[in-house]
């Protein structure tokens, strides 16, 4: 006869009411660890779908995930010459906030080298790839956007041509793919007065230099857009990311470029560890927040089961009384923990399931995660029933008399 | 440790039991030097008033509350030196000793028929034997018709009833009920002392009963009296100092 489970049944809700308030605790502890992970994939997607073997960035910075990073765009070409390098794309990355149908949108601008690079790797849901060079976009799912919706960023009205899936940045903004000018122009938009300002303000300087007296050609081109300058034309990328071709060595194309004294190269993994750096704190913060969680449910547990404990006193000592041996009564205290704890940990997974879709990030339970907590939660169902079973053990059968 | 039981021996026999509870300025004689047998299939009354000693003669035999001086010897194995036990109490109350209580004190969470299955299942009887036997027990107190009922929905008396079923549950040798008819009608009080008596007879268990109820007392086979935590000589009796009373029908 199990004793556990026919106390369970006499006060059946109760008990699943117990279960309800352990099954949240341990959804918030759940939930914890799904941000955390979620954290790390978003920060992770883009750069495991990239496959770069090495990233090119400016000299004495560690690349555009961790700091500012500017290098020429040109540099991809120099990139290219090296003996070695099968594919060098320029990565363009940065977040804007604009307004778009009386609502705040949030997006990660990401430039792909068009044609080479129309989106094709990535997790589309809807529509299609970039088909030309310019005002086309894809956009993740997490913008809100729809196919043929038309965004004004900058100057441009983009057409979302394809929808994504999965592709948020660290920060949980979502990706918008562009091709690499439109990505730069919209990075580099200013307003027209700033722009007109700029142009006389390069006239007034020309003219001011003999250079600008004895070549009147520049100060015309003075008044032009700064691409059409041949000084100022070059315009910025943030890395040049580089696969080398079938049977190179990375190390030794990477020692070639490092030799080079404008720019400082990383191997991926150096980008992915720079990347779960930047996320270090709110790994920490998470863990610690998760860790104050398991104790407060354990302690929480502990004082329920001793409560449920305390309550069945009288029955206990009866059942010593009786003879019962000590085994009976602790099956029936640990017992009735491991269902608590099995109970809420099941119902902890149910909500979440139900729950963390609505999270604004994403949260993303593992099978690792899930079996860690489960672990988590029978080390604090034993540990938390010791305080019952300590009580139980310390009663007397003649106390059935009192 | 191996404990032998001699089914021809007294049900239970006490020798010299003292109990002193506290030390010094605080110390309380709660028992001095109490004395008796109690046969197989013998029905035994233990009276007294308030305070006299009785409820703590029978935890001291119940193996509960070992007194402080003394010798206990049950169905012939001797089971506790003083307040040293010589066998494993907990077994030995387990497999010999059967309770029933002013209060039923079934477990709340159990039915009825649970509650009688319980105490054989704690003694190692298989689940299925020990359901059997204890619908059996029910049925032979009357109350099989509420074998499922959970002891809330129970009377006094059908609660007293389970209660012994319980207790002969593992075929004791011994029976201890500590006024047991307490919280009875007297017609309800009366059916429990008589079912003390038929299952002492039938089932060959010693029963020793404490109670106030005078009503009832031709119902046992003799009468033990306590006052101030000595057995009175009986008024006819031998002269020594813890004495046995024949009970005298009503």
């Amino acid at each position: 006869m199990n004793l556990a489970i026919r106390d369970i049944r006499h006060k059946l809700s109760r008990f699943l009411l117990t279960a309800a308030g352990i099954g949240l605790l341990l959804m918030i502890v759940m939930g914890m660890a799904g941000i955390y992970q979620g954290l790390s994939e978003d920060a992770l997607s883009f750069l495991e779908r990239t496959k770069a073997d090495l990233w090119v960035v400016q000299r004495g910075t560690r690349g555009p995930f961790a700091e500012i990073s500017r290098i020429p765009w040109n540099l991809e070409d120099r990139v290219y010459a090296v003996t070695g390098v099968g594919k060098a794309r320029a990565f363009v990355s940065h977040t804007i906030q604009r307004e778009y149908q009386s609502r705040p949108l949030r997006m990660v601008v990401q430039g792909l080298t068009w044609p080479q690079d129309d989106g094709s790797v990535l997790p589309l849901i809807g529509g299609r790839v970039l088909g030309q060079a310019h005002y086309e976009m894809l956009a993740d799912r997490t913008l809100g956007l729809r196919l043929a919706d038309r965004v004004p960023l900058g100057k441009d009205i983009y057409t979302v041509v394809g929808i994504t899936a999965g592709m948020t940045g660290p920060s949980g903004d979502g990706f918008a793919f562009f091709t690499i000018p439109d990505s730069i122009a919209i990075q580099y938009d200013t307003p027209g007065e700033a722009i007109r300002l700029e142009r006389e303000a390069r006239r007034s300087r020309l003219r001011k230099q003999d250079l600008g007296n004895t070549q009147p050609i520049l100060l015309e081109r003075a008044a032009g857009p700064a691409s059409q300058l041949p000084a100022l034309g070059t315009q910025n990328v943030s890395a040049i990311m580089v696969n080398v071709a079938p049977g190179v060595d990375p190390a030794r194309v990477a020692k070639v470029i490092s030799g080079w004294s404008d720019v400082t190269v990383y191997p991926n993994d150096a980008q992915r560890e720079l990347m779960l750096r930047s996320i270090e704190r709110n790994r920490k913060q998470l863990g610690m927040f998760r860790t104050l969680l398991v104790i407060i449910s354990a302690i929480i547990m502990a004082l329920i089961l001793y409560t449920l404990t305390l309550e069945k006193m009288h029955d206990i000592a009866m059942l010593k009384l009786m003879g019962a041996r000590n085994g009976t009564i602790v099956a029936l205290i640990l017992q009735q923990a491991m269902l608590l704890g099995a109970l809420g940990y099941g119902l902890a997974y149910c909500i979440g399931l139900w729950v963390f879709p609505f999270f604004p990030r994403r949260v993303a339970i593992t099978n690792a995660n899930l079996m860690q907590l489960a672990l988590i939660v029978l080390a604090i169902s034993v540990l938390s029933s010791l305080l019952g079973i300590w009580k139980a053990m310390s009663v007397q059968p003649n106390e059935i008399l009192s | 440790m191996r404990t032998i039981i001699q089914s021809d021996a007294p049900s239970v026999e006490a020798q010299l039991l003292t109990k002193i509870y506290g030390r010094g300025n605080t110390e309380v004689v709660a028992m001095r030097e109490v004395s008796f047998q109690v046969q197989r299939g013998e029905v035994v009354a233990l009276v007294g008033p308030s305070g006299a000693g009785k409820s703590t003669l029978l935890t001291a035999i119940g193996l509960i509350n070992p007194p402080t001086s003394g010798k206990i010897t049950i169905s012939g194995c001797p089971v506790m030196d003083g307040p040293r036990p010589l066998v494993s109490l907990r077994a030995f109350r387990r497999k010999y000793i059967g309770f029933v209580f002013q209060k039923a004190n079934l477990i709340p969470f159990l039915n009825a028929l649970e509650n009688v299955q319980v105490a054989m299942e704690i003694n190692d009887v298989r689940s299925r034997k020990a359901r059997k036997r204890a619908l059996e027990l029910l049925d032979y107190l009357g109350v099989a018709d509420r074998s499922r009922s959970l002891p809330s929905t129970l009377s006094g008396g059908q609660q007293q009833r389970v209660a012994v079923a319980r207790a002969l549950a593992n075929n004791p040798s011994l029976i201890l009920a500590d006024e047991p008819t307490a919280a009875l009608d007297s017609h309800r009080g009366r059916q429990v002392m008589e079912l003390f008596r038929m299952v002492a007879h039938e089932q060959k268990a010693g029963v020793i009963v404490v109670t106030h109820d005078h009503r009832a007392l031709d119902v046992f086979d003799r009468i033990l009296e306590m006052e101030d935590g000595v057995l009175r000589p009986p008024p006819n009796g031998p002269s020594s100092r813890n004495a046995e009373t024949r009970a005298q029908p009503a």
